[in-house]
């Protein structure tokens, strides 16, 4: 150590203060710089404090879920007025249960909901017990009826707006073959096609699904309680057989999966299964036309490497999915208008008219040309995508 | 015993439910006399059934068939589990070199008149791919490779040759569904026994169920009748697996398949159940059979639905959940007229009780 006597001590930087220059006053840009340690912390825990109680408030208000608020309000006040002499841990007495949970039945079930609640109460009670009936290709007809329906019925008729034209060409009993366009990223156009038909008509529409939505975990488990089987020619006959409303999208993936400047363009309809069941059975081929479905996830990209490493026909790119994540699965609410064409017969065929691979093509593209042709039509008619 | 002239002669007896078929076959009036067939004496009361100790798997059987002149063979011999005779490899001998065995004798014999073979529905695997009710007609999706039903799908085989062979002799062929009752031990009772049930999460499997008197009346009946053929065999109606486990009352843990798999093999250690990999499918994605042709040809209408042979079952088992269901019921007595009760969040709350069972195995 060197002793350094009385030299000048020459300061590096600016001692602390911000800023250069006099070292009084920092300059106004090091102010805005400098990190603001008082007014800050003795601001932020005062807005908190009010905050929650408003926000919880609108929140309560516009969910609109009656059961939570009432059964809680009723129960709080009375506890509130009894806790003066009771324990803290005591908890809420059960008068005050029973009465905050006949409220909130009343406010569920309305004025009669004893019975209704009873109602409920039965179905719970057979989910539970596993007393109901699912047919032989594992359709829970009242599941499907009381909970996927109901619940898909607002997206159907509020978020889509779907438009129906032609229902009567669906008969109203026997079977039929309803042969639909595929667009849309993810197979929503199915499931809003069941919806729609079961409200309109009061049948349950069959799908065949492919493979892969019976290989999927949960996805397959749905599918079977939904009423969809394996697209084979086994299972569709079968269902034809049994006077089954069928539903098959013989576009599959091609279908589905095909990019946004594809739109509307109809894809190559299988191997023309479906025609041939249809011949061996009998029943009618019903086309149905779907527009609106192609725009709620346009498909702009695919990741092909990704989508094979995982064994998934594509990994859709949107202009909203992964960019916005969770969020970009929001389908986007485009208008929806659904036309049921004439059908077409195929009962006046002859009885091996299902082994002329040159009938069943001809058939095929017969269908195939309508639904363009309608497709073609209803683009004509519908005045924007969202309109 | 009745006195028809049917000499019958059954293999597999040594088992509980081969040993109550032929007590049934023994009791039709079409029948004289039934001989058991196996390497180990019965355990339980055989009743008018003669028993002879052979091995299937040597030609001894041959002289069995001569000596009793015996004109119709039942063949049930086809074991499911390597569990009560060894490795897979016993089972394997017992269940392929014991039919061709058995097949060569009867070639040979010329008294035999009628074979009944039990054969089982899971020939047909159990797969994503598979059509929702197979006709006898279809095979399965993919070959099997392994196991059990790679036995079957053999010994289905040799009858088929052997029917070839002896075109004279009346060959019926019955694919029997899961046979389930309150005696039955079988792969799928045990795992039904199971105090908690793994499930696969995210896939619900089709079940069927054959009641194991149906299975005894089934036998009698393709004995006495003279249809031959390849029968689906099973009760009517379809049954989903969690349907079944809820009327069992049974908790349930779902888990993904990788994990089942490797609980069932600890399982299968520990003796408790068997889970082998077509179990594991079948207990995946399930199975249908159609039976149309078990009505309409064979003329055999089962006396249990699948929902009422697994109802039989479940009353020889202790219940070991149910508890929301005992709270849902609780809550809809005391309703009508003051809702009395404690508890309003109780009935939407899904069962999962931990139950500590001794009803396993």
């Amino acid at each position: 150590m060197i002793p350094v006597g009385d030299a000048e001590i020459i300061p590096i930087g600016t001692r602390g203060k911000p800023g250069r220059g006099t070292g009084k006053q920092p300059s106004s840009a090091a102010r805005g710089l400098a990190p603001k340690a008082k007014t800050p912390p003795s601001r932020k825990p005062a807005p908190p404090a009010p905050d929650p109680a408003p926000a919880a408030e609108p929140g309560a208000a516009t969910v609109d879920v009656p059961t939570p608020t009432t059964t809680e309000a009723p129960a709080t006040s009375t506890a509130v007025a009894t806790t003066h002499e009771r324990h803290p841990l005591a908890g809420i007495p059960t008068s005050a249960w029973l009465s905050a949970f006949q409220q909130a039945a009343r406010e569920v079930f309305g004025e009669h909901w004893e019975p209704r609640l009873a109602h409920f109460l039965a179905f719970l009670r057979r989910r539970v017990t596993g007393d109901y009936v699912v047919d032989e290709y594992g359709f829970d007809a009242e599941i499907t009826q009381r909970f996927f329906i109901a619940a898909l019925r607002p997206i159907a008729q509020q978020w889509f707006r779907i438009e129906v034209r032609g229902i009567d060409n669906i008969p109203t009993e026997g079977g039929a073959l309803i042969v639909s366009n595929h667009s849309g990223t993810i197979p929503i156009d199915g499931v809003m096609t069941m919806v729609t038909v079961h409200d309109q008509t009061g049948r349950h529409l069959r799908a065949l699904g492919a493979d892969l939505v019976f290989k999927m975990p949960v996805i397959s488990q749905l599918a079977r309680k939904g009423g969809a089987t394996l697209a084979c020619n086994e299972d569709a006959e079968r269902m034809l057989r049994s006077g089954e409303l069928v539903g098959v999208w013989p576009e599959g993936f091609k279908g589905i999966g095909k990019p946004y400047s594809q739109r509307y363009k109809l894809q190559r309809f299988g191997r023309g299964g479906f025609v041939s069941a249809a011949l061996r059975t009998g029943v009618p081929i019903v086309p149905l036309a779907v527009v609106g479905a192609e725009e709620i996830y346009p498909l702009v990209g695919n990741i092909p490497a990704l989508a094979r490493l995982l064994g998934i026909p594509y990994i859709p790119i949107t202009p909203l999915f992964p960019l916005l994540g969770p969020l970009g699965l929001v389908p986007l609410p485009s208008k929806w208008l659904l036309e049921f064409g004439e059908p077409i017969r195929t009962d006046d065929y002859d009885a091996g008219a299902a082994e002329d691979p040159m009938l069943v093509f001809d058939v095929t593209d017969q269908v195939r040309e309508t639904i363009q042709q309608t497709l073609y039509s209803l683009l004509m008619q519908r005045e924007s995508v969202f309109k | 015993m009745a006195g028809g002239d049917k000499v019958v002669l059954v293999t597999g007896v040594s088992r509980d439910l081969g040993r109550r078929c032929a007590r049934a076959i023994a009791e039709h009036p079409s029948v004289r006399r039934v001989i058991g067939v196996d390497v180990v004496p019965p355990r339980g009361d055989v009743g008018d059934v003669s028993f002879v100790r052979a091995d299937i798997r040597n030609p001894v059987i041959a002289k069995v068939i001569a000596k009793e002149d015996v004109d119709t063979v039942v063949h049930m011999s086809v074991i499911a589990t390597p569990g009560s005779s060894g490795g897979r490899t016993t089972m394997k001998e017992l269940n392929v070199i014991g039919t061709m065995q058995l097949l060569a004798a009867c070639q040979k014999a010329p008294s035999v008149t009628d074979l009944v073979v039990k054969s089982t529905t899971t020939v047909y695997g159990a797969s994503s791919r598979d059509p929702a009710m197979f006709t006898e007609d279809m095979n399965p999706r993919g070959a099997p490779r392994t196991g059990y039903a790679k036995d079957v799908a053999e010994i289905e085989g040799y009858v088929r040759g052997f029917a070839r062979r002896r075109s004279d002799v009346r060959v019926t062929m019955l694919r029997c569904a899961n046979v389930i009752g309150p005696h039955v031990v079988s792969p799928l009772t045990s795992y039904f026994r199971l105090p908690v049930i793994p499930t696969v999460l995210g896939f619900d499997a089709r079940l069927q169920f054959l009641h194991e008197d149906d299975l005894r009346a089934v036998l009698q009946h393709a004995v006495a009748s003279d249809v031959p053929g390849t029968f689906n065999i099973a009760g009517d109606g379809i049954m989903m697996l969690s349907q079944a486990v809820r009327r069992l009352q049974r908790p349930s843990i779902p888990m993904p398949g990788f994990a089942v798999g490797s609980l069932g093999s600890a399982l299968r250690s520990a003796r408790v159940a068997d889970f082998s990999p077509e179990q594991k499918s079948f207990l995946t994605y399930g199975r249908g059979v159609d039976t149309t042709l078990m009505r309409d040809v064979l003329g055999f209408e089962p006396r249990f639905t699948t929902a009422e042979a697994l109802a039989d079952f479940a009353a020889s088992l202790t219940p070991t959940g149910g508890r929301a269901e005992r709270a849902l019921a609780g809550l809809a007595e005391r309703l009508p007229s003051t809702p009395a009760t404690t508890d309003p969040t109780g009935p939407t709350g899904p069962t999962l009780s931990l139950a500590g069972g001794d009803s396993g195995g």
